[in-house]
């Protein structure tokens, strides 16, 4: 599961430019399934066939990340973000362009009060030494993804864009294993989810499945006077009740607390106000799809050190095969 | 729950469904004088509203006082608006905060009505974070403009909580005016013993409001001590700092060392908590030294009486939701009957009043105060 | 059952939005009354139909959302407290000193307890109290509180229906069933008439969590005229009387862009032939109920909405008038059976 999760959170792929990770994810589970498709947004759709229900199983394949929306006459690039940014957790972090490019993340040094922190009173130095220079590295527009190389300690994972690589690399290992079940599943990698769930939207309006399952991140609330969260690391993967884009289909919800029950999966709920995920947009697409959540426990989410329990994403995996079978 | 105290808990309930917001106490008077008429030598109503209820003595040249106030907190409608609206003021303290979105029953006629709020799509960002202005509430009857209003309610009506007793959780009982319900059904059962010295069991008016009644209870008794019956706050959910938590549910009844209207009288607390633990009967020292009661008024009239205030602990106190434990209730009662037993015998030694050097200063046991 | 009656028994109705699955049998039971068919759909919409009786019936889709404002469990303490969060636009100041039922595995009862004033420290003095810094108080310690619940449980606000002066109603719930007992004698009064389109008359779910169910609709049944029926702002002594509207004078037609003008002219009209009791509600914007998804859905569903004046929404203590609910019955019926009886008689008036 680390190699898998490595592999994915290294490659780039902001809201709107997940071509590589669709590459990447391609490549992985190419073999295991029946067919492999793209559409208009870019999302990735892979079919394992089937005659029983239809099932969509969602994790997005974009990032957060900054664009670059001016190259002011010394070559430093002010920028916009892409997704749920927070400004003061990006100030000194480095970030990295399509082409390898390195930056780092700072603020104009005059400001009264860091809570003042905003895009608009930040840039970006990538070390250009004019306007000139610097368009020869950049364009506007071009986007940046954080860095956060992915390590693992005492069977946590710290990296940056677990939020949802790890989702991602959930549904790969699911794939790899070849579910057996007689229902046709779709493992469709969305895009632009940070930027309003918008790949899901076109993708379940194409498929039209049965049911869907989006599996994404959540916040824990076992760090210091946290916000009053129930989940915590490594108990389990959590069985959305609702967060602020969806209540989650009762039907669903009780069925994956079933399968964690018949096959000793431990488990958690989660009840969210503030956070949404792809079966916001799946649920009031066409006619109402059932949806569902299996997020996986995340601690910092949106830093470059979000953190997982590696456990927590393997018992998702064995959830979601005993979910597919019914 | 055995019968008895099945029995207790249904008076207990019956009183806190009569309304008696201060000043209009008349029925829940009308109640207890009925309970009690067969057990007191007499009866006898003052000119400000106090029902005291008399036992003689034996034979010991003593009084002894028990009092309980019969009052409420609630509110008065101060006047009636062209839209049919009520203004009010609240009768005793109410925090604003918990009258939003509560029903209430209006005057002897028990006019329904509900207090409602600006819906929070209509509130601006300011208000938003404001917390609840007094000044925004009325109570709603219904009615369309003034004069259909004064058909049914006048300026100067008293409005009760309109919430019934629920009992639920573990041993819970939820009802609106248990301060000081679960005083007067105490007071009720402690009536029926007969003592050495005489016992004047005083239901009391307008404690509420600045502790009027007893008061005047106290200067027509002329008691040598007296023991107050409360309900008192409790404030012991999760997150509250421990020094602010005042009682707990389910620790038994609460013995007030200080609040700000008194200081109970060290040798009488010392007595009360003694005999409690003689007995094993829970109980806790109140621990904040807010609030105030019926005891400093007793205590600074005539020519001084010792006092201490015995009371049941209560959530959510002074709103439509009050909550108690049950065992509390009846631990309070134990302890203060198993109090009366023995008070002779204090009151002729340890409590007795005289040369400086007896009584009061007296060392021996624990400093518990 | 007398509206009144009707009107006591759906607020009773424990439907926490999202939560409708127990409720949506009794909602049908009550529709199948003056129905042809009832059905339930996957996400608890409930789906009444009234056939028509003319040829080529059109399909006229009338809708009252019948989930209601509630909490649900987020956490239970060491000491059996519940921590919980909102479902739908809950005002923290309406919770203090609330009775509510916790839906656990089975219902108990619960209080939202307060802090009594002397414990708020001087600098919070003037901040309203949080609802993170709130409690659900059902009065079991831990262990028999987690036995009982469990995160994930909705809370219902306990409250029962009052009656008041002047036809008055007051109680939870009032946004939206009296909509909802709307709908259910428009269902009554049809039967009286002779209507030549089929009325889908759909108790929707999840209004209060972003219009959910009227997508589900307005796609599945893919009429040719939407009415919502929802409620709008009662008169208040501080509200803006541009957006409030007394009680008693009638139900509240919405005029704006996102609504059809002809179909609304029409309805005017209507109310005055038929001297039904109405005001004006404009609507600038997209009225946040669900006309606004009717209006943009497929490709555009000419909507018309009817609004209940309710004072206090969103709060216990709702109050509506029955004489609005009647009207707004009254119309809704009236203009769906005569409707083209008011274009054969001709405009003599463009302008509403």
């Amino acid at each position: 599961m680390f190699d898998t999760i490595s592999r994915l959170v290294n490659v780039f792929g902001p809201s709107g430019r997940e071509n590589r990770v669709a590459e990447a994810i391609t490549q992985m589970i190419r073999d295991k399934v029946d067919e492999v498709r793209t559409d208009a947004m870019g999302n990735l759709i892979a079919v394992k066939k089937g005659s029983g229900r239809k099932i969509m199983l969602a994790a997005h394949m974009d990032e957060i990340g900054l664009i670059v929306t001016t190259i002011d006459e010394k070559g430093f690039l002010r920028f916009g973000t892409v997704g749920g940014v927070v400004p003061l957790v990006a100030l000194g972090q480095r970030v990295v362009f399509e082409n390898d490019l390195t930056g780092v993340v700072w603020y104009e040094e005059n400001m009264e009060n860091m809570k003042d922190a905003k895009p608009d009173k930040m840039y970006i130095d990538i070390g250009a030494r004019s306007r000139e220079h610097a368009k020869e590295l950049v364009e506007t527009g071009d986007m940046a993804v954080f860095e956060g190389r992915p390590v693992e300690r005492n069977g946590l994972v710290v990296s940056k864009a677990l939020d949802d690589r790890i989702g991602c690399a959930v549904l790969v290992e699911l794939a790899r294993k070849c579910p057996e079940t007689s229902n046709e599943i779709y493992y469709v990698f969305t895009t632009q989810e940070e930027v309003g769930l918008r790949g899901a939207r076109t993708a379940a309006y194409a498929i039209r499945p049965d049911m869907a399952i989006a599996v994404d991140v959540t916040g824990t609330g076992d760090t210091p006077k946290s916000v009053a969260r129930a989940v915590s690391l490594g108990e389990g993967p959590a069985i959305k009740v609702k967060d602020n884009s969806v209540i989650a289909h009762p039907a669903i919800r009780e069925k994956l607390v079933e399968c964690a029950r018949e096959n000793g999966i431990p488990y958690q709920l989660e009840v969210v106000d503030k956070g949404g995920t792809d079966a916001g947009s799946i649920h009031i697409t066409a006619g109402g799809i059932p949806s569902g959540g299996v997020s996986i426990p995340t601690r910092f989410i949106h830093s470059t050190s979000e953190t997982v329990d590696l456990k927590d994403a393997e018992n998702a995996v064995r959830l979601l095969e005993a979910f597919v079978r019914l | 729950m055995t019968e008895h105290e099945s029995i207790l808990i249904g008076t207990l309930k019956k009183l806190t469904m009569l309304d008696g917001v201060s000043g209009d106490e008349k029925p829940v008077r009308d109640f207890i004088t009925e309970k009690i008429r067969d057990r007191a030598d007499s009866l006898h109503v003052d000119n400000i509203g106090n029902l005291i209820a008399f036992r003689k003595g034996t034979g010991m040249n003593k009084k002894v006082m028990l009092a309980a106030h019969m009052d409420e907190v609630g509110l008065l409608v101060t006047g009636i608006n062209d839209n049919g609206l009520l203004k009010f003021k609240t009768v005793g303290g109410i925090e604003p905060r918990v009258l939003v979105g509560k029903r209430v029953r209006i005057g002897k006629d028990r006019v329904p009505g509900v207090i409602g709020y600006k819906p929070v799509h209509l509130q601006d960002a300011s208000e938003r974070k404001s917390p609840v202005k007094k000044s925004g509430l009325a109570i709603d009857i219904g009615a369309k403009d003034r004069e259909q209003a004064e058909q049914s309610v006048a300026v100067g009506d008293t409005a009760a909580f309109d919430y019934d007793p629920v009992e639920f959780g573990n041993n819970k009982l939820m009802a609106k005016a248990l301060d000081n319900r679960v005083g007067c059904a105490m007071l009720i059962e402690l009536l029926g013993g007969r003592y050495p010295f005489d016992l004047y069991c005083c239901f009391t008016v307008q404690e509420e409001i600045g502790l009027k009644g007893a008061k005047a209870a106290a200067y027509a008794v002329e008691p040598d001590a007296a023991i107050i019956l409360e309900g008192t706050t409790c404030y012991d959910l999760t997150g509250t700092d421990e020094h602010m938590v005042s009682t707990r549910l389910g620790d038994g009844p609460a013995l007030t060392v200080m609040d700000r209207s008194v200081i109970s009288d060290r040798g009488l607390f010392r007595f009360i908590s003694r005999t409690a633990e003689r007995l094993g009967i829970p109980w806790q020292v109140k621990s904040t030294v807010t609030g105030g009661t019926d005891a400093g008024r007793i205590q600074v009239s005539g020519r001084g009486v010792k006092v201490c205030t015995l009371s049941v602990p209560c959530r959510y106190i002074h709103t439509p939701v009050s909550v108690m434990d049950k065992r509390d209730f009846f631990h309070a009662l134990k302890l203060a009957e198993e109090t009366l037993a023995g008070l002779a015998g204090w009151l002729e030694g340890e409590g007795s009043v005289g040369e400086v050097g007896l009584g009061q200063n007296q060392p021996g046991g624990e400093s518990d105060v | 059952m007398e509206c009144r009656e009707l009107l006591m028994k759906l607020c009773d109705i424990n439907a926490v939005t999202g939560r409708e699955d127990t409720a949506a049998r009794v909602i049908s039971g009550i529709l199948s009354e003056y129905c042809d068919e009832v059905s339930v759909d996957k996400f608890y919409n409930v789906i009444g139909l009234k056939r028509g009786h003319g040829e080529n019936p059109r399909n006229v889709l009338v809708t009252a959302h019948y989930d209601q404002i509630g909490l649900i469990v987020t956490g239970i303490d060491e000491n059996g407290f519940l921590r919980f969060t909102s479902m739908g636009g809950v005002d923290p100041k309406v919770l203090a000193a609330q009775e509510v039922t916790v839906h656990g595995k089975k219902d108990l009862f619960g209080v939202i307890g307060s802090k009594p004033p002397h414990l708020i420290p001087p600098e919070d003095a003037d901040k309203p109290v949080k609802m993170e810094d709130m409690l659900i108080d059902i009065g079991y310690d831990a262990q028999k509180a987690r036995e009982l619940v469990s995160v994930g449980d909705v809370v219902s606000f306990r409250f029962p229906v009052l009656e008041l002066k002047n036809n008055r109603m007051a109680g939870r719930s009032m946004d939206n069933r009296s909509s909802v007992a709307a709908l259910v004698e428009m269902l009554k009064e049809l039967g009286r008439i002779r209507h030549r389109d089929n009325v889908y008359a759909v108790a929707t779910v999840q209004e209060e969590s972003g219009l959910v169910g009227a997508f589900m609709a307005a796609w599945n049944l893919k009429p040719d005229l939407a009415i919502a029926i929802d409620v709008c702002h009662g008169d208040m002594p501080d509200a803006p009387s541009d957006e409030s509207f007394p009680l008693g004078k009638g139900v509240a037609i919405a005029v704006g862009p996102i609504l059809s003008r002809e179909h609304t002219r029409e309805c005017i009209k209507l109310a005055r032939r038929e001297r039904i009791p109405y005001q004006i509600d404009a609507e600038e914007k997209d009225t946040g109920t669900e006309a606004a998804v009717y209006s943009s859905a497929l490709e555009g569903i000419p909507t018309l909405l009817l609004s209940i004046p309710a004072k206090y929404m969103h709060t216990t203590v709702e109050v509506v008038s029955l004489d609005d609910i009647e009207a707004t019955a009254r119309l809704a019926a009236r203009y769906i059976a005569f409707r083209d009886e008011l274009e054969q008689e001709g405009d003599s008036d463009d302008r509403t």
